[in-house]
Order: structure tokens, then C-alpha cells, then sequence
């Protein structure tokens, strides 16, 4: 009963968008405003099956992206669209601004040449503060605090509602979804032919999104490898609402070669999290969470912010970046074949996505394909789920509570159900309405939850006859 | 400003319930219970299998049955019962925000109890490795599914844990078609008691204690659980599901999100000898003190701060500054963890309710201003009650404390 779409197989669309990550919900978006006829193909059962399910939620200002990079460009095109069409959307911001915190002098020594380079890179709202400075917008600091830059800009989103909102602008044009269907082989002659694990769909133009599978996606196309993904696994622990009253901001730490490093964050839900990690990993699929990295990030979190000691763990979660042999994003145009590979899109894709797909349609320019014609943007207003804002149960008539801990109504579960992208599985059901996310992890509204989603999802909570689909 | 009524009760199980009719009975004035499920009885809706109201009613009720028997006892005494109402916020002072589906509307009552129980700790509290998967669930969660919905979240899942209720778990499984393949318990013993110890294996579910859990896989379903033995060997075990029991909570969202916040200890409300918080005008009962006890126990503590909170109706509010009753590991927690000069003097709490966080032999005491007054030597196991009575005038003292010493 799973609402997937057949492809249709006459159909010529102008571009397919291989993966439903943030990029190609963003780029689907992009291209059908810009009156294309897109059809986004997607392998999981849902939007954000890769990379994009599990980040954290920043919209990044780009202050301490590679000076002169493209990646710093995007970031910053990206986050000036999301600025622009998000009240139109309905999506939320917080805005927490972050702390660098430099907590040895060490780190501090640091901090000029990285507010030199914010600067450099185009953002003035940076302040170089003492500890007790710091300390003053933000007083659950530990006292340990040496010295930090504020940059005021950086702030909080919603990273599931957002691409969730532009591929519904993009369907509400005529953009076709298709779920659980796995592009296999694409040939190029003079159009595509995209063979999927559920039949061929013929496109002008193509567009690989596939993140964790870009390097796999660019070969099944036919092209030689021009990268390879690496997948960098990133750990988190997401604490007790309790917790969102001593974390204000966003707490950076000096970032190393590596890894931007354990990071301290409101969330838009009204949850503090506490990480990722950085781990190198061979597996494109599996990201596990391990007992000894959470405890130790809890620690961590607790040196940061001391009363962060006291909180319960609400849930633990780990994510994959789409890293590659290189730092910079890996996009490559091949006009000949009509295809731009948007690949290892590393740790900033939240923010650069709607910068990443002005950047396609402008490559798309190029192409010896029909003129396209822009097309009004339709009206598109998403369920609101940040916490910093009116939600559904306080307002009259939403039928019930089911989930108590997140306080999700019987209402906003069963639009979620009936809307024009549903959701594939129960992670999609959660990211849409956050049912299930909260400290009881669904001790009181799991079963109501299995009950209302019956014959709904991809895998279903309970077995018998409400398996499958 | 007028109050709404005289006490506001939040949560509709047994200690809620059983506190509004005794509020009720002495003439408390107006009464209402707020519940945030559809009906009264907490988390007895969903034992199908175990008897309650014994010592309440007199007779046995399953279940569901007990929390309509519950409803009504409640109507007739004149409750005004309101279910489908979640407080959102407890803003202390007797102040409450509270959702329906008509909305949101701020509510205020001149005393307040608090008795929303307890809940299993959920997968990620427990810091689990491995894949997240469907089907890990607690046995609340399990029950409901059997209860509220005729469904099954697995087959053959493994248990994790051995408190008294994983035997329930056990139970629920074998009743509706799930065959336990094991059950694992990190302590080197079963935490329930003989006989109900033996419960597991006689059903001839395998039981191996003293391990670790190495990590759960799957990517859809749960695929298998892995784990190391007491004697190091590892193992895995093919299972469509976790069934992770015990380890309870109590759900004091409220309490965390408020000023009063939670003992480090208990994870509940800090409450004196009459159930009173650090808040003068709120109280609190049942499984939300302490996690956990049976469903008789709550509504008697239920009924017993609500004593104490009629005869507190009838005067100022008392000061708040409590005495807090001290204590050092093994001891895991005490309750009531305060102790006030100016209550009510018909004391809710009769005894200090301790546990142990794991199985110790050796000397348990108590001082009062320094000079001891009780002392008993035996082992102690985790998850038991050990009951100590509070001593006459412990409440007027400057210093109460518990020591441990194991022996030699
Ligand atoms: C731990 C962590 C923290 C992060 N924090 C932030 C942050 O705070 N701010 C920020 O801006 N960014 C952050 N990021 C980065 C951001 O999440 C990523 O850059 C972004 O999600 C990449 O999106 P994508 O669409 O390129 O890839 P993906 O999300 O992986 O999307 C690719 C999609 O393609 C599908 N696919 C793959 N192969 C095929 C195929 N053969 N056929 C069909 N479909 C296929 C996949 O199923 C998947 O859905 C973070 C990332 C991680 C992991
Ligand atoms: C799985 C399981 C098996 C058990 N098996 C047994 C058994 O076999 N025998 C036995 O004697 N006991 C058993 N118990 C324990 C027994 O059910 C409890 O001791 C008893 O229900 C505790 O009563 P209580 O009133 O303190 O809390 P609960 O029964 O938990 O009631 C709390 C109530 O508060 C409500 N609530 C919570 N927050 C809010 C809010 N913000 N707003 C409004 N309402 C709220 C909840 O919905 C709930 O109805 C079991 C418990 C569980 C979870």
C-alpha cells in the first residue's frame, strides 16, 4: 500500500535528479521553478535515506569555509535563499549565533588568524571576547573558558522540514518523486535512458545527488571515477529538553585539520545535542552509535556546558558524511552527456544545498537543451515543528496528543500521512512530525504509532498483518 | 486571582486517582485530576495479566477493568475527572499550563499534587551500540501493543534485564505468539526475587547473567543481538527484536523543566515527610518518587500525601526550607530525601524508602545530629525496597544521615 509511483516510462523529462538527500530536494526545487519537468529518483523508501537524515542543523555562515572556495560560495548563496524564502515556507530559524570557544591558550592563540579569515571571507559579524566576555551571553559556560569568538550569524534550522519543503514546492510543479527506486545504469544517447531497480525513466539532462554514492552513481552512468567517497561517520547524543534553558548558542570548538569538532547545540526541537564525531569508515549504509564514544561525548559535553551533566540522554544518533579524497566539494559538468555530478558534499550540505542548486541550473545553461521557462513559485507552507514557535497542540482542535513527550497531535500525524510527499518509513514519519523523538522514545506512543501507520510503511512496527506493503 | 480548585491532581493512575478520593473524602473542596490519556489507571491499563486491587477494593481486577473501576470510584466521590489533558508546564506557585483539544488554558489551584508515575528507560538512555533498528521496545510499549491494539512489535525477541517486570514481559510474549529466545542481565544475578526468579528458565527461556551487551543489528527490523558471557565468550543471537525491560524513570519532565528540578538521586521530585516538594504548594506521589514500585503501593502513597496535603489545605502554606536527609553509595536512593520541622504532623511517610545500586553485604545506619539510632546488618540487593522507620523528632534535627560500612 506503500504509495510509490510507477515511472512513467513514455515520459521525457527535462531533468532527473538522482538521490533525495538535501542537495537533490533542493535541486528538484531549483529546476522546477526554473519550468523544467524533474523527476527526482531516489533508492530508500523515503526522502533523506543518506547523509542527509542525521547533521547538526546548523546553517553555517561560511566563516571558516576554504577562503576562495566554491564551497564557500555556495554556503553562502545557499543560506541567503533560505533566509529569503523560508517565512514563505513556513521553516523555522533560531537564531543562536555560535561561540568558538578556545579552552587552553593553545586554542587561543588561534583564535585571531581564525576571525582574520571570517573576515576574509566575507563575515563582519565576528567579536573576539574574553572568556568572562563569552560567559556573559552565554553564563552555563564552564568557567574553564580561556577566550572565543562570537559570529552572530551562525545559526539553528529545522534539517528535515526544510528539504522536505522544497521537494513538496518542486511536486506541487508537476515534479515527479519516485521512492525505492535504485538508479542501476544510465546510457547516454543523445538522451538518457536511467535504468532504476523499478523500471527506465528517459531524461534530457541528469543530475547525480547520490551522496554517499556519488562515485558509484557517476560510474553507473558511464563516466570514469573522478572522486571517491569516503564515508566519515559523525556520533551524536541529543539530551533531555531540560537542557535547551543552559544552552542558548551554538558552542564551537577551534576546529583541527580534520574535523570541525564537538559542538554543543540547541536544537530547533528545543534538545541540546553534543557532537559528531569524526570516524573514517568503509560502510556507505550502516552508521552505529558505540557505548564507550557516547559516554565519552557526554563528557565532553559536560566539560563544556557543567550542568549538561545532570541531563537524560533523549536519543542517540549517528550520520555519514559523504566525505571524499579531497576537501572541496567534487562537482563536475559534462555538457557533452548532458550531466553534473554534485558529489562529497561533506559536512555543509544543510546549508550550501540551495546554493549547490542555483549552481546546477546555471551549469545547465550550458547544455544543448531546450530553453527553460521560469514558472511563479507555488504556495507551499510546511507544518511547523520548532519549538520556538506556535505548534499544533496549542491550537485548538487538533483531535489528541499522541505523542506526549513531543506533544505531536492525531491531526498532525495524519496530514503527514495524507500529504503530498508521505512519509516511506517510520524515520520519515518522525523527522515529518517528530512522534516517537522525544525521552520516552515511545514507551507511551509507539503502539498508537504501529496502529495509525498500519500497511503504511516500508517496515512496520508491528509484525503479522501489518508488515509490509 | 481565583483558583480553579482547591488541588489540581496530575496524572490519573493509581496514586493520582487514589488521591483524589481521599482529597475528596475529606472534604477538600473542588478536586480536579487531570489525565493525559484517554482514560484513568496509568500504567495498570495495559497489565492484562496481573491482579491489582486487592488490598484497595478487595478483589482482583485485570488490568483495564482496574483503571474503570478506578474511574468510577472517582466520579462518585466527586472528582471533577478531566481526561485528555496534558500539562504542558508547571510553573510552581500552583500554576499550571495545560493542553486539550480545545486548546491551551493556564490553571491554578491552591495546592498541587503530582503523581505521573514512571516509565522504562528507552534503548538510547542505556547508551546501547549498534544499529537503530525497529523493533527495540520496552515492555510498556510491548503491553500496549498487546492491549490497546492486538498487535505484536516481534516474534522471537530477546529480553534484556530481569526486574520483576521482565518476568511480565516474559509472560505477555508467551500469551500472544512470541517465543523469548533469551534473556540477558548484566548483574551476575536475576534482580527479582526467588521464587519469580526461576519464572524465566521454567518457561525455558535461557538465561544469561553477568553479560554485556556488545550491539544490536539490523537495518529495516532488528536482525541480532550480540553479546559478551560472564565467561567471555561472545555470542550472537539471530532475534527479529529487543525487548529491553526495567531499568525505570520517573517521568518528572515537569519537575526538570520547573524550578523546583529533581533529586540527582531518585530522578523525582525531592519531597519531605508529607510528600511535600521544595515547592510549599506542591506535592507529589507514586511511582514518580522513586522508580519503581507495584501499582498497590502507589495508590497507598497516593492516599497517604493526600492525608497529609487535606490537613495542609487548612493553613498557610509551611516555610520552605527543609532539612535534606544525606547518604553515600552503595545507597542509591532515599525518599522522602527531606525532612521539614513545620509538617503536617500526620506524616504521609511513615518510613525512608532506600535502594542499593547493587548487591552489597555490610551495616546500614542512620544518625540523627550525629548520634546513631538505627543500624541493621544484611545484604542488600538492587531494585528491593528497604524500608528504615523515621525516627520521632527526625524532622526537628539539624543533621539526618545514612551510613554504610561493609564489614572488616
Ligand atoms: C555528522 C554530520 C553533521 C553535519 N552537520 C551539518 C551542519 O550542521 N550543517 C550543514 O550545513 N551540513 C551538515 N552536515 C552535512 C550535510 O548533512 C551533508 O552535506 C548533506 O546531507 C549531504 O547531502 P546529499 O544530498 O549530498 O547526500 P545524501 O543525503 O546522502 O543524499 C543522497 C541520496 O541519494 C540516494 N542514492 C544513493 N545512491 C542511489 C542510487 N543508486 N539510486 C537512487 N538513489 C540513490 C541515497 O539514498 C540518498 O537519499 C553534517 C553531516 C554529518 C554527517
Ligand atoms: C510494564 C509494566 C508492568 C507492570 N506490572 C505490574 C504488576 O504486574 N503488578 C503491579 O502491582 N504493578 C505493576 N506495574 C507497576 C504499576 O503499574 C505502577 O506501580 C502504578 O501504575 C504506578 O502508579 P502511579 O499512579 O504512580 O503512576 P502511573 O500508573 O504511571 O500513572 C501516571 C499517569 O500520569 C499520567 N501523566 C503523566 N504525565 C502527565 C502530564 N504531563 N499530564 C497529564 N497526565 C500525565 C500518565 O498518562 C499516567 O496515566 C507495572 C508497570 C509497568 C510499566
Amino acid at each position: 500500500m506503500l504509495r510509490t509511483h510507477a515511472p512513467p516510462s513514455q515520459d521525457l523529462f527535462d531533468v532527473a535528479i538522482i538521490g533525495a538527500g538535501v542537495v537533490g530536494c533542493a535541486v528538484a526545487r531549483r529546476f522546477a521553478l526554473a519550468g523544467a519537468r524533474v523527476v527526482l529518483i531516489e533508492k530508500g523508501s523515503d526522502i533523506l535515506s543518506g547523509a542527509s537524515k542525521a547533521n547538526s542543523a546548523i546553517l553555517h555562515t561560511g566563516f571558516d569555509a576554504p577562503p576562495g572556495s566554491l564551497e564557500l560560495d555556495l554556503i553562502k548563496a545557499g543560506r541567503a535563499e533560505y533566509l529569503d524564502i523560508r517565512a514563505g515556507l513556513n521553516l523555522p530559524l533560531v537564531t543562536t549565533g555560535a561561540l568558538v570557544c578556545a579552552w587552553n591558550e593553545m586554542e587561543a592563540g588561534k583564535l585571531e588568524a581564525i576571525a582574520a579569515q571570517g573576515r576574509a571571507n566575507g563575515i563582519t559579524a565576528l567579536k573576539l571576547m574574553t572568556g568572562a566576555q563569552a560567559r556573559t551571553t552565554m553564563p552555563g559556560l564552564s568557567e574553564r573558558l580561556v577566550a572565543a569568538i562570537e559570529v552572530e550569524d551562525e545559526h539553528v534550522i529545522d534539517p528535515w522540514t526544510a528539504p522536505l519543503a522544497y521537494l513538496t514546492q518542486a511536486v506541487a510543479l508537476g515534479a515527479r518523486f519516485l521512492r525505492q527506486a535504485e538508479l542501476v545504469e544510465g546510457r547516454f544517447a543523445g538522451e538518457w535512458t536511467l535504468s532504476t531497480s523499478t523500471g527506465d525513466v528517459r531524461a534530457l539532462s541528469v543530475v547525480n545527488a547520490a551522496g554517499l554514492f556519488g562515485d558509484v552513481v557517476d560510474r553507473r552512468l558511464g563516466f570514469a571515477p573522478e572522486f571517491e567517497i569516503r564515508p566519515r561517520k559523525g556520533q551524536f547524543v541529543v539530551l533531555d529538553k531540560a537542557a535547551f534553558a543552559h544552552v542558548p548558542r551554538i558552542v564551537l570548538p577551534v576546529p583541527t585539520e580534520i574535523t570541525k569538532g564537538v559542538v554543543v547545540c540547541p536544537t530547533a526541537f528545543g534538545n541540546v545535542l553534543v557532537g559528531p564525531t569524526a570516524e573514517e569508515q568503509d560502510d556507505r549504509v550502516r552508521a552505529t552509535v558505540e557505548t564507550e564514544t557516547l559516554e565519552a561525548l557526554l563528557e565532553r559535553g559536560a566539560q563544556i556546558v557543567p550542568a549538561l551533566r545532570a541531563m537524560p540522554v533523549t536519543a542517540v544518533y549517528a550520520g555519514l558524511r559523504p566525505a571524499s579524497e579531497s576537501k572541496a566539494y567534487r562537482i563536475f559538468t559534462r555538457p557533452e552527456q548532458r550531466a553534473i555530478t554534485l558529489g562529497g558534499i561533506r559536512s555543509t550540505g544543510l546549508s550550501a544545498a540551495l546554493g549547490l542548486a542555483q549552481h546546477a541550473l546555471s551549469l545547465h545553461r550550458a547544455f544543448d537543451a531546450p530553453p527553460l521557462v521560469p514558472v511563479e513559485p507555488p504556495p507551499v507552507a510546511l507544518p511547523n515543528l520548532a519549538e520556538t514557535r506556535e505548534r499544533d497542540w496549542q491550537t485548538p482542535d487538533h483531535g489528541e496528543i499522541v505523542c506526549h513527550c513531543e506533544m505531536v497531535t492525531r491531526r498532525e500525524i495524519e496530514a503527514a500521512l495524507a500529504s503530498d510527499v508521505p512519509p516511506g518509513d517510520f524515520g520519515g514519519l518522525k523527522r515529518r512530525t517528530r512522534a516517537g523523538m522525544g525521552r520516552c522514545q515511545g514507551f507511551y506512543c509507539n503502539a498508537r504509532l504501529a496502529q495509525m501507520t498500519k500497511g503504511r510503511l516500508a517496515t512496520a512496527l508491528a509484525v503479522g498483518d501489518g508488515e509490509g506493503s | 486571582m481565583s483558583a480553579t480548585a482547591d488541588v489540581i491532581i496530575v496524572g490519573g493512575g493509581p496514586a493520582g486517582v487514589a488521591a483524589a478520593m481521599e482529597l475528596r473524602r475529606r472534604g477538600a473542596g473542588k478536586v480536579v485530576l487531570l489525565e493525559r490519556e484517554p482514560e484513568l489507571g496509568g500504567a495498570t491499563r495495559h497489565c492484562s495479566h496481573s491482579p491489582f486491587g486487592m488490598r484497595e477494593f478487595g478483589r482482583v481486577y485485570f488490568g483495564a477493568a482496574y483503571g474503570r473501576r478506578l474511574a468510577r470510584e472517582a466520579a462518585d466521590a466527586g472528582v471533577d475527572i478531566r481526561t485528555g489533558h496534558s500539562v504542558a508546564r508547571f510553573h510552581g506557585g500552583g500554576r499550571l499550563e495545560v493542553a486539550s483539544a480545545h486548546g491551551v488554558e493556564t490553571l491554578t489551584a491552591r495546592r498541587v499534587m503530582i503523581a505521573t508515575g514512571a516509565r522504562e528507560r528507552p534503548r538510547s538512555d542505556r547508551l546501547i551500540s549498534g544499529d537503530r533498528p525497529i523493533g527495540i521496545v520496552t515492555t510498556g510499549t510491548l503491553q500496549s501493543y498487546v492491549a490497546f491494539h492486538g498487535l505484536m512489535p516481534f516474534r522471537r525477541p530477546v529480553i534484556v534485564g530481569s526486574e520483576l517486570v521482565s518476568l511480565s514481559a516474559i509472560l505477555t510474549c508467551l500469551t500472544h505468539g512470541a517465543r523469548p529466545l533469551a534473556l540477558l542481565e548484566s548483574e551476575p544475578h536475576m534482580l527479582a526475587p526467588a521464587p519469580f526468579a526461576w519464572f524465566p528458565r521454567m518457561a525455558g527461556v535461557p538465561v544469561h547473567l553477568g553479560t554485556r551487551i556488545l550491539d544490536i543489528r539490523g537495518t529495516g527490523r532488528v536482525e541480532a543481538i550480540r553479546f559478551r558471557r560472564q565467561d567471555g565468550v561472545e555470542e550472537t543471537i539471530p532475534c527479529d527484536g529487543v525487548l529491553l525491560t526495567g531499568r525505570f524513570t520517573p517521568e518528572a519532565a515537569l519537575f526538570r523543566q520547573s524550578e523546583i528540578g529533581v533529586d540527582s538521586a531518585s530522578a523525582g521530585p525531592a519531597i519531605d515527610q508529607d510528600g511535600r516538594t521544595l515547592d510549599p504548594l506542591c506535592f507529589a506521589s507514586g511511582n514518580l518518587l522513586r522508580a519503581v514500585e507495584t501499582g498497590g503501593w502507589a495508590y497507598r502513597e497516593g492516599r497517604a500525601v493526600a492525608r497529609a496535603l487535606a490537613l495542609d489545605l487548612a493553613h498557610e502554606p509551611v516555610p520552605s526550607a527543609p532539612t535534606a536527609v544525606t547518604f553515600e553509595a552503595p545507597v542509591k536512593l532515599v525518599v522522602p530525601s527531606l525532612l521539614r520541622r513545620q509538617g503536617s504532623g500526620e506524616p504521609a511517610f511513615r518510613d525512608f524508602q532506600l535502594r542499593f545500586t547493587h548487591r552489597v553485604h555490610g551495616r546500614l545506619s542512620l544518625e540523627i545530629d550525629g548520634r546513631e539510632v538505627w543500624a541493621q546488618t544484611r545484604t542488600f540487593f538492587p531494585e528491593r525496597r528497604v524500608l528504615v522507620p523515621i525516627p520521632e523528632g527526625a524532622s526537628a534535627a539539624g543533621s539526618v544521615r545514612f551510613r554504610f560500612r561493609e564489614p572488616g
